[in-house]
């Protein structure tokens, strides 16, 4: 595809196709990976710095660092995708909804929309994520659910230049129902601002995990969740820094990566960019 | 010639520019309800019976059962929310603290200077930082210069605030000892926690600078002034400036209002007394009317800077401006 | 042969975009000539090259991409293209001014008019503001606009009024020499002819040189005293108005004129000229209008051709035509 061209013409946006492909693999191939399970403990090893056996070196409870990093990035990407799976299709349904119907429909939505966007989103998933109780997947429905309102805005308004479109009245000249319509013509045609927000918005999620895992909710020990292991790190800050080092690098690195694609992928996509 | 015209209100200007801002505060209200009703029923699902968080499990059943009933814990959904509502709105009223057994709007109150003041020292740090450096990498565009700003500008915003926070501390204050790693009170308390909140900021606010000045610079009247026979210098900075600015106000003001309520982790690691650890911490206790008040005042806060922003926008842009002559 | 004085005299220029998709050839070797008090129409499709031209003769082209590989521009008898930066600032808005096409889009929407004008006048006049104000005021009045509108921002004009606001601020210093790109394009119909009126007038009371660009023959007949005809880079045609209008040579001009619909004549299909403008990446080789032409020969294919003058004045890049016209072949118009 044309997109793909141009985006490999960008060197940063291929660097972060590559870290994310690495972080996948991580990923996916964790037990193969990583040297040690990421709950073992080993307390005669506790505190040990970097070395060659452990890489990134041991947590309070002997565990290895790195190992954990690496079960961890499984965790990121979980929470990152699902929690944008549900923000992009509870608010790309309603978006849509708003858009194509207008009138009371989009006033009652948009509205809905305006309250949740008047509360700053980390605060939201915060409350959200302690009424429903720790755990991941509530972790995830917590983020999903905080950045619907980016979605619903950018389908809604995809779906508003687009619905005057002629294609739109000859579907329904047709006979096609409303739900087709926008199923299969209006939905399509939005995915270019939508894949750059999932792109970006999977940072964002991955970002708002790893917070409330720091403050200490969510997540459960041991499940080795990057957020929550600079938490742990943190009290052990001034003799140890490696331990918050290391996750909170991680973390890093793979927000860089999704936002050089997220960027590459927003200049590819958009046709008034002429180098 | 001036740079941002100011302008001459006229008579009819003021009195319609008060009309909108009354109808913007008027329709406040219906988004208010909206948010107390989210984060009532949030914490109406809540698992965990307050009583018991402020009582103690030592606590006798007796105590509980009165607490439950002097707060009214067992009465329907629907009057819980009425009665809030309509203590707050008419007798400014938000309850007491479960734990502290303050008012609310007291805790609140004593919380929000020193949010205010983290979040506009960013916003400070940013504009002076973000706005030059976003003006330069659109002038040198596709320049070294425009590609190291740009990095870093992806680098800072994809930093996790607290670990950047982290790292202050351990480099700044473990080691080197200059700045202290909590509290909020003196000017060297103050730095590090801006600097390390206003990493997102710089980044959002050079990109936008840039991408503005960028689109600004390809328009025809900046074509029009340099056929004038203007130095390139003046055509950026009366011309392209004047232009580009616009967006990036709003911007700056969002993130601002932002920042008020979502300063949450940066408050956490450096200790500061503000209303996003107040918040946190009364999740955490089921603290209910001090989390209801404090996300509601978060709202409020938000929104009028939001209706701030939008009156500089009209102050800023003729066009808008226009409006109410 | 002609011995009249000249404001503006393009020799050979050359204009060129280095572009992803290729080098496009924007302007070849073209020569152009402008006597003082004349206006010069300069005509040609859109993407002939007629607007790098005027970029090129006020040193506004993008430097990347674009690039000057050749030719000279004097004016009043001195090559800009060797002035300074610093000299070609005091020439622009001073002795040259440039209007553009969509006045929409041309002017600052959050300064006020006056304020735009006065910047003209301060950067090449030596008063302080007030004065600049004063003096853009009285340009409003002379280009129709009412002094109480002075402190007014642009969208609170209509688009003919925007246009004369521009053309007050490129005629605020008197320059010698007035570019207008396509200056009514953008303008309803009526609206165009006040315009145009205005520009009229203006040129009579300052003796301004104009060249105007524009794809209307209309406008041509209407206020030029000599026509050029662009076509891919290049003048073909060159001639004082009512000679290219009663006896035009070079192939496309005629295309030109025969593509106008005449209102008293029955016509079922207009008449077009064959095939389309060339690609700037890849001009046609010799001639860039031969394979588009009902008179083309095998040189056309091969070689450039070189300006001929058919009569004193009249100059057409077609030797195939120029010869057959000589053979006493008169056209009717």
């Amino acid at each position: 595809m044309e997109v793909w061209h141009r985006m490999k013409r960008s060197p940063m946006a291929v660097i972060g196709l590559v870290l994310i492909i690495v972080l996948f693999v991580m990923a996916l191939f964790a037990n193969v990976i990583a040297p040690f399970t990421y709950s073992k403990q080993n307390l005669v090893h506790a505190f040990e710095s970097p070395s060659s056996k452990y890489i990134f070196g041991t947590d309070e409870f002997g565990r290895d660092i790195f190992s954990r990093i690496v079960y961890g990035a499984r965790i990121s990407l979980q929470v990152g995708f699902i929690a944008v799976g549900i923000s992009m299709f509870i608010g790309g349904f309603l978006g849509a909804l708003a858009g194509y119907y207008g009138g009371k429909i989009d006033n009652v939505i948009m509205r809905i929309m305006d309250v949740l966007l008047s509360i700053p989103s980390i605060l939201l998933a915060i409350a959200i994520a302690a009424s429903l109780g720790p755990g991941l997947f509530n972790l995830m429905i917590a983020v999903g659910i905080s950045a619907i309102p980016n979605y619903a805005r950018i389908v809604r308004g995809s779906v508003l230049s687009i619905r005057g479109q002629e294609f739109v009245e000859a579907a329904k000249a047709v006979g096609s129902s409303d739900l087709r319509i926008i199923f299969k013509h209006i939905i399509p045609n939005c995915t270019a601002p939508i894949i750059v927000q999932a792109t970006l918005g999977v940072a964002t999620a991955i970002l708002t995990a790893a917070g409330l895992s720091f403050i200490g909710l969510g997540i459960q020990p041991p499940i080795p969740e990057w957020g929550a292991m600079l938490s742990s790190g943190r009290s052990y800050i001034r003799d140890y820094p490696y331990m918050t080092l290391f996750p909170g690098l991680a973390i890093m690195i793979t927000i860089l990566a999704l936002n050089f694609v997220g960027d590459g992928l927003r200049d590819a996509l958009d046709p008034k960019l002429k180098r | 010639m001036g740079f941002f015209c100011a302008p001459a209100f006229f008579e009819e200007g003021w009195k319609r520019m008060l009309k909108y801002i009354f109808r913007r505060i008027l329709s406040l209200i219906p988004v208010l309800i909206g948010v107390t009703f989210i984060v009532f029923s949030l914490l109406y699902l809540t698992p965990g019976d307050p009583a018991r968080m402020v009582l103690g499990d030592q606590a006798t059943e007796e105590a509980v059962t009165d607490f439950r009933i002097k707060e009214g814990l067992d009465d329907p959904f629907i009057v819980q929310f009425a009665r809030y509502v309509y203590k707050a709105a008419f007798k400014g009223d938000i309850g007491r603290s479960y734990v502290t057994k303050r008012p609310v709007s007291d805790e609140i109150l004593s919380a929000f200077p020193s949010t205010i003041k983290l979040a506009a020292f960013s916003v400070i740090i940013a504009i002076c930082l973000g706005i030059p450096f976003g003006i330069i990498s659109a002038i040198k565009q596709y320049s070294l210069f425009d590609s190291i700003t740009m990095f870093f500008a992806l680098v800072g915003l994809s930093m996790p605030v607290f670990w950047l926070g982290l790292l202050l501390i351990l480099l700044f204050s473990v080691r080197l000892g200059w700045f202290p790693s909590s509290g909020f009170d003196t000017f060297s308390a103050m730095v590090l926690p801006s600097v390390a909140l206003s990493a997102q900021v710089i980044a959002i606010v050079t990109r936008m600078t840039r991408s503005s000045m960028l689109e600004v610079i390809r328009s025809d009247y900046i074509r029009t002034a340099r056929a004038k026979g203007q130095t390139e210098g003046k055509v950026i900075w009366r011309h392209a400036l004047g232009n580009a600015l616009i967006p990036i106000v709003t911007i700056v003001g969002l993130q601002f209002g932002h920042l008020l309520g979502g300063a949450i982790l940066t408050e956490s690691i450096f200790s500061i007394p503000g209303v996003g650890r107040l918040m946190v911490e009364a999740i955490k206790m089921r603290d209910y009317p001090l989390v209801q008040g404090g996300v509601l005042y978060v709202a409020v806060a938000f929104s009028v800077v939001n209706l701030l922003v939008d009156l500089l926008y009209a102050f800023v842009d003729p066009r808008i401006k226009a409006q109410y002559r | 042969m002609n011995e009249r004085k000249l404001l503006l005299d393009i020799q050979d220029l050359t204009i060129h975009y280095e572009t992803e998709a290729g080098r496009v050839r924007a302007v070849e070797h073209l020569y152009l000539e402008l006597g003082y008090g004349e206006t010069l129409g300069f005509v040609g499709e859109t993407g002939a090259g007629k607007t790098t031209t005027a970029l090129g003769v006020m040193q506004l082209i993008p430097s990347p991409p674009g690039a000057f590989k050749g030719g000279k521009v004097l004016f009043e008898g001195e090559d800009l293209l060797a002035k300074s930066e610093a000299e070609m600032r005091s020439i622009r808005g001073g002795k040259i001014a440039m209007i553009f096409q969509d006045p929409m889009t041309s002017l600052n929407p959050v300064i006020t008019v006056d304020k735009q004008i006065a910047e003209m006048i301060a950067l090449h006049r030596d008063v302080n503001e007030k004065e600049a104000l004063e003096q853009a005021v009285q340009m409003l009045d002379i280009v129709g606009i009412r002094p109480e509108r002075a402190k007014d921002y642009p969208h609170q004009f209509s688009g003919g009024m925007k246009q004369r606001v521009v053309i007050a601020i490129a005629l605020a210093c008197d320059p010698a020499l007035l570019i207008a790109d396509e200056p009514t394009t953008a303008l309803d119909v009526t609206i165009q002819a006040q315009v145009l009126e205005l520009m009229k007038e203006l040129k009579r009371k300052y003796n301004t040189s104009m060249i105007m660009i524009t794809h209307d023959l209309g406008i041509v007949a209407e206020i030029c005293d000599r026509v050029a005809i662009m076509y891919a880079g290049r003048v073909v045609e060159y001639a004082d108005t009512k000679t290219l209008f009663e006896r035009h040579v070079h192939p496309y001009t005629e295309g030109l004129f025969n593509s106008i619909p005449d209102l008293g004549e029955d016509q079922e299909d207009l008449k077009t000229i064959m095939g389309l403008m060339p690609d700037p990446t890849n001009l046609p080789t010799g001639c860039s209008f031969h394979p588009r032409c009902p008179y083309a020969v095998e040189t056309c294919s091969r070689e450039t051709p070189a300006f001929v003058e058919v009569e004193p004045g009249h100059k057409v890049a077609c030797p195939v035509r120029a010869a057959a016209g000589k053979n006493g072949k008169e056209r009717a118009s």
